[in-house]
């Protein structure tokens, strides 16, 4: 939220657009990093449909990356990749 | 009850709010029944069962899953009740606050009731007053009329105020006992209430992505809350215009903050909110032969009328605030000391004696009303009416 809004501003309460939690990173709270090897991932897409950051970037329909900007390492991606592909594995941040 | 209207009906308190529910026909309820409001949701949910609603009824584990529904359903757009008491109203006070603070004009009607410990499920107006904080507005029923009439009544105060109002009736004094009122037709409740809350959110109606509740740190909870602070203030206009269109529409004369009996001359007064108001009044009308003394009774609690209660204590030497409820901060009960915040800048005020009674329903007699009246302690800054203690009640 602006700093400039002021409370006569906000009558209608807490209500905003959509989408505005990309102004935020959230990468840095990240303790664990998810690190993809993308030649084991057999694009499945379960990784990008439970991702709750919206951050495993997707492109042509197959996994291309992670957006480190917004994903806090929570490690449901690395859960949920099928055991036979394992493609994604959690590291510890800056290690 | 469903049989023919605009007539006089013995019914309930329970029974007249489900009444007024099944006439409104809300698009969600979501409730879980407590004592003593349990009739009110199964009454209600028998008009869903026999169709003569078109209300999504959800029957929920718990009254924190009750009021979360609420919100859920008020932020979609549908207009929406829910009924509740004592620990009820307690499980939902997290929620309470999300509800006022999104701004959502969701109906609560309370059975007020004792809080624990020890179990109690009389009436008191604990329940409430431990809500009096959470930015809903809060209005007191006097006897069944009251609570049916308010019930109908808050839907437009929620709706053009964008706030949640809670409808308070004293447990079992008012919820429990069958009392003549005048019910009206089906359609003349619904062309008063009219369609549902005009400008919803609307979350599920297409359009641009918004986000409901979000985060606000530092540089903005501020602003929110004072937004919220000047919503209520302007409440109060709501409340005046809204209670009139009411009166207007059903030929009532219903006082919007406070009723005043015997106070153009009074010397003293009695002040109060509930259903004791018609056991005080009698006994002011009994007195008056003898003293000055009249009755203000409070409707409205939140936003607090401290304008309407100063005016009608102008000239009053004595006060004696009558009161359901305790703080426990050892300055009384909250009614008192709200009363004494809103005189306290007059230059002429009454002494003010906060006087707690009935809690957990513990009956209030005419002989402690005489009492207060012969032995008025006009130093005493708070007594509790009542109360055994050695060598007698007092
Ligand atoms: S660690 Fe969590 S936030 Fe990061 S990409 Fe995986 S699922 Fe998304
Ligand atoms: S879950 Fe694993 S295999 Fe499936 S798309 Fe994601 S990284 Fe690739």
């Amino acid at each position: 939220m602006a700093g400039s809004v002021t409370w006569r501003q906000l009558d209608r309460g807490p209500v905003i657009p959509g989408g505005t939690s990309r102004g935020f990173s959230t990468g840095d709270w990240r303790q664990e990093a998810p690190i993809l090897d993308l030649d084991r991932c057999v694009h499945c897409m379960l990784c990008w449909l439970y991702c709750p950051d919206s951050s495993i970037l997707v492109a042509g329909g197959r996994v291309v990356g992670i957006d480190y900007e917004h994903c806090k390492g929570c490690g449901i991606c690395a859960a949920v990749c099928p055991p036979r592909a394992s493609a994604i594995r959690m590291e510890a941040e800056g290690a | 009850m469903s049989a023919v209207l605009g007539r006089r009906v013995g019914l309930t308190g329970n029974d007249a709010v489900a009444l007024a529910w099944r006439q409104i026909d809300p698009d969600v309820v979501a409730a879980y029944p407590i004592t003593p409001s349990t009739q009110i949701v199964e009454r209600f949910s028998q008009y869903v069962a026999d169709g003569e609603v078109q209300t999504q009824f959800l029957a929920v584990e718990s009254e924190h899953s009750a009021i979360s529904a609420c919100v859920g359903a008020s932020a979609a757009g549908a207009r929406v009740m829910t009924a509740t008491s004592s620990q009820g109203l307690a499980l939902m006070h997290e929620i309470l606050y999300v509800a006022s603070g999104l701004r959502l004009p969701i109906i609560m009607v309370v059975g007020n009731r004792a809080l624990s410990s020890p179990i109690n499920i009389h009436g008191d107006h604990s329940d409430t007053m431990g809500s009096r904080d959470a930015g809903w507005i809060q209005l007191y029923c006097r006897d069944v009329q009251d609570a049916y009439d308010r019930t109908i009544l808050a839907v437009r105060i929620a709706e053009r105020a964008r706030l949640p109002v809670m409808v308070c009736l004293d447990g079992f004094t008012l919820t429990h006992s069958l009392e003549p009122i005048e019910a009206y037709p089906d359609e003349e409740v619904q062309e008063f209430v009219g369609e549902g809350p005009a400008d919803g959110y609307a979350l599920l109606g297409g359009g641009e992505p918004i986000s409901v509740g979000p985060l606000a740190l530092p540089d903005s909870y501020m602003e929110f809350r004072r937004a919220l602070a000047a919503a209520m203030e302007r409440a109060r206009e709501v409340i005046a215009v809204e209670t009139e269109a009411f009166n207007t529409r059903f030929g009532r004369a219903l006082p919007a903050f406070v009723e005043k009996f015997e106070m153009d001359d009074a010397e003293e007064a009695f002040l109060l909110m509930g259903s004791y108001a018609d056991m005080v009044r009698d006994a002011v009308a009994r007195w008056r032969r003898a003293r000055r003394v009249g009755m203000v009774r409070l409707v409205t609690f939140r936003p607090f009328p401290a304008e309407e209660v100063a005016r009608a204590l102008g000239r009053i030497r004595h006060v004696h605030v009558l009161e359901r409820a305790d703080t426990l901060s050892t300055l009384g009960g909250p009614l008192g000391i709200e009363i004494r915040a809103a005189l306290y800048d007059r230059v002429v005020r009454p002494a003010v004696t906060d006087v707690v009674f009935g809690l957990g329903g513990r009956e209030l007699t005419d002989g402690e009303i005489d009492g207060l009246l012969r032995a008025p302690g006009a130093g005493d800054r708070l007594r509790y009416l009542g109360v055994r203690q050695e060598g007698g009640c007092r």
